[in-house]
């Protein structure tokens, strides 16, 4: 538990602990008004909430009364932080002498912790890549008309569940987990564990296609080429079993296939931290040049 | 006394000196309401009337406008730290201890402007969050959310070149973590997939040119002083006034149609 302090109240963590606070109070001022919202829509009275955006009010003095105080409550809350906290200074730079363990900014720490998973090429290019791509790519994607300009979750599930679970659980949680529960080594310690350099931890990772009793490196490879083919092909299967619905013909075959990608990519960083913490797998697909 | 203040009031706000920079009086009448955002170069980039819902915290969480906020502090006080700091391995990180015990607010100074670019980072996630939660990238605010995706992509390379600047073991081993990725970069980097097979080496790679070396070294300070002073808030502003442009002309804040 000293060791959770000693790193909780680290100055540059602060931010972190900031933004959970931040998060939990938004998410549920989000939950009421979409509730609020969902109510008066199933009633019928979608209107109101019409009428509401049909009201216009001065912008002098009504906006600008509240920037001004919010940029003065934020320039206050900004002086009291610098005066208490101040910002880290270690020992001077040098290239010889590596921390143990070394680690990236702290907004950057969940695609650290990525690299547990998969390869650097992959946890640290090709998956940054696809979250900025993807995120361009939302509005897009995103054909369902309802749901604009106001806090709603009848209307929107899907995209709302997929958002939350993304920026939640595999954005915030894993910058959670490499900046608290991440030791010497890169090793997972427990809060209550201190962090011992020395954590004596088995190699039992092993390959899928080692889990099959596959021993040729051909085969292997054509295995693993097969499993990461047709999990990629589920996008194809859904696309024809849900043909005629609605959700299908309005998004189309080019954007559905795009979306399917992102999101099956996505849905790749769960599935492998099932497979490392509950099976011990390390790859899925081993390959002379990459593995996955 | 009364009819003398009075007085000179009047002379003052008649003057032509007074008409020249206030264009309109301070009465409180509809006219004047429109004419003080619209005659203000700081205010006019609002509409002059927004929906009643625009103006709600609960709906906007003002975190777009605290974002900008905090752009703007780290510019003013990034500006002053510049006038204390210099971009080579012999002084940065002296500068640093200058700042700390020498320089008058020094440390204030460089608190200031790390606390607001972790604020940044933090209120431009919320800020997305929020326009994602009300749907405000649907038709017609796509590119607009484009836009956004950009900037803050911009925001978390100007706090990570920012990291690098104290030259410090934090910053240099942070950085080192960071930009070691790049050599696993498919086809540019000489341990991506395909990279050895075409001729990348850790002299040639995007790596080496993203640090001007083998490894962080003094040249990749320069460089990433370079990218966090200049390069990189000219692109940002750039963008956000791309960015608030869009707004006014998507038809402002999003609301139920």
């Amino acid at each position: 538990m000293e060791n959770l302090i000693l790193i909780l109240s680290k100055p540059d963590n602060l931010p972190i602990a900031m933004m959970v606070v931040l998060l939990g109070y938004y998410t549920l001022l989000w939950w009421r008004q979409a509730r609020k919202n969902d109510g008066i829509i199933s009633d019928g009275r979608y209107s109101e909430l019409q009428d509401e955006n049909n009201d216009r009010i001065f912008v002098w003095p009504y906006l600008v009364r509240i920037e001004f105080l919010a940029a003065i409550l934020v320039l206050l809350i900004l002086t009291v932080w610098s005066v208490a906290l101040d910002a880290p200074l270690e020992h001077p730079a040098n290239p010889s002498k590596t921390p143990n363990p070394s680690k990236a900014p702290w907004y950057f720490l969940g695609l650290q912790e990525m690299l547990v998973y998969f390869d650097p090429w992959i946890a640290g290019v090709i998956f940054p890549t696809l979250i900025i791509v993807g995120l361009m790519a939302i509005p897009y994607i995103d054909k369902n008309p309802k749901g604009n300009g106001y806090y709603t979750w009848m209307e929107r599930k899907f995209a709302l569940s997929t958002f939350l679970f993304g920026f939640f659980v595999l954005w915030v949680a894993l910058i959670f987990v490499g900046t608290f529960l991440r030791g010497p080594g890169w090793n997972f310690f427990a809060p209550w564990e201190a962090w011992d350099p020395h954590k004596v931890v088995a190699m039992v990772n092993v390959d899928l296609h080692q889990y099959f009793g596959i021993r040729s490196s051909v085969v292997a490879f054509l295995f693993g080429g097969f499993i990461v083919t047709a999990y990629f092909c589920l996008g194809i299967v859904y696309y024809y079993w849900k043909k005629n619905t609605d959700f299908i013909k309005t998004m189309g075959a080019a954007r559905f296939g795009v979306m399917a990608f992102l999101f099956l990519c996505m849905m790749g960083l769960p599935i492998k931290m099932l497979l490392r913490w509950a099976f011990n797998i390390k790859y899925v697909w081993v390959t002379p040049w990459f593995n996955i | 006394m009364q009819a003398f203040i009075e007085k000179m009031k009047d002379s003052a706000t008649k003057s032509q000196v007074w008409k020249s920079m206030f264009r309109h009086s301070y009465e409180d009448t509809p006219r004047n309401r429109y004419l003080q955002v619209l005659d203000n170069v700081w205010l006019h980039l609002h509409p002059t009337r927004i929906p009643r819902h625009a103006g709600a915290i609960r709906f906007t969480w003002c975190m777009g406008g605290i974002t900008w906020l905090l752009f703007l502090v780290t510019a003013v006080t990034g500006v002053l730290l510049m006038f204390y700091y210099r971009p080579t391995a012999e002084y940065a990180f002296n500068d640093m201890k200058y700042l700390e015990f020498d320089v008058p607010f020094g440390m204030f100074l460089r608190n200031m402007h790390r606390w607001a670019a972790h604020g940044m980072v933090i209120t431009v996630w919320l800020h997305m969050f929020r326009v994602f939660l009300t749907g405000s990238y649907k038709p017609p605010r796509e590119f607009n959310w484009v836009v956004g995706v950009i900037l803050l992509t911009v925001t978390l390379l100007l706090s990570f070149t920012g990291y690098l600047l104290p030259w410090d073991q934090l910053s240099i081993w942070a950085v080192t973590v960071g930009t070691n990725m790049a050599r696993a970069t498919p086809l540019l980097g000489h341990e991506g997939p395909f990279g050895p097979e075409l001729g990348m080496r850790p002299d040639n790679d995007v790596r080496f040119v993203l640090l001007g070396g083998t490894q962080v070294g003094p040249p990749t300070l320069l460089r990433f002083y370079v990218l966090h002073c200049i390069f990189l808030p000219i692109f940002l502003s750039i963008f956000c006034a791309v960015h608030f442009w869009r707004i006014r002309k998507d038809g402002g804040i999003s609301g139920p149609l």
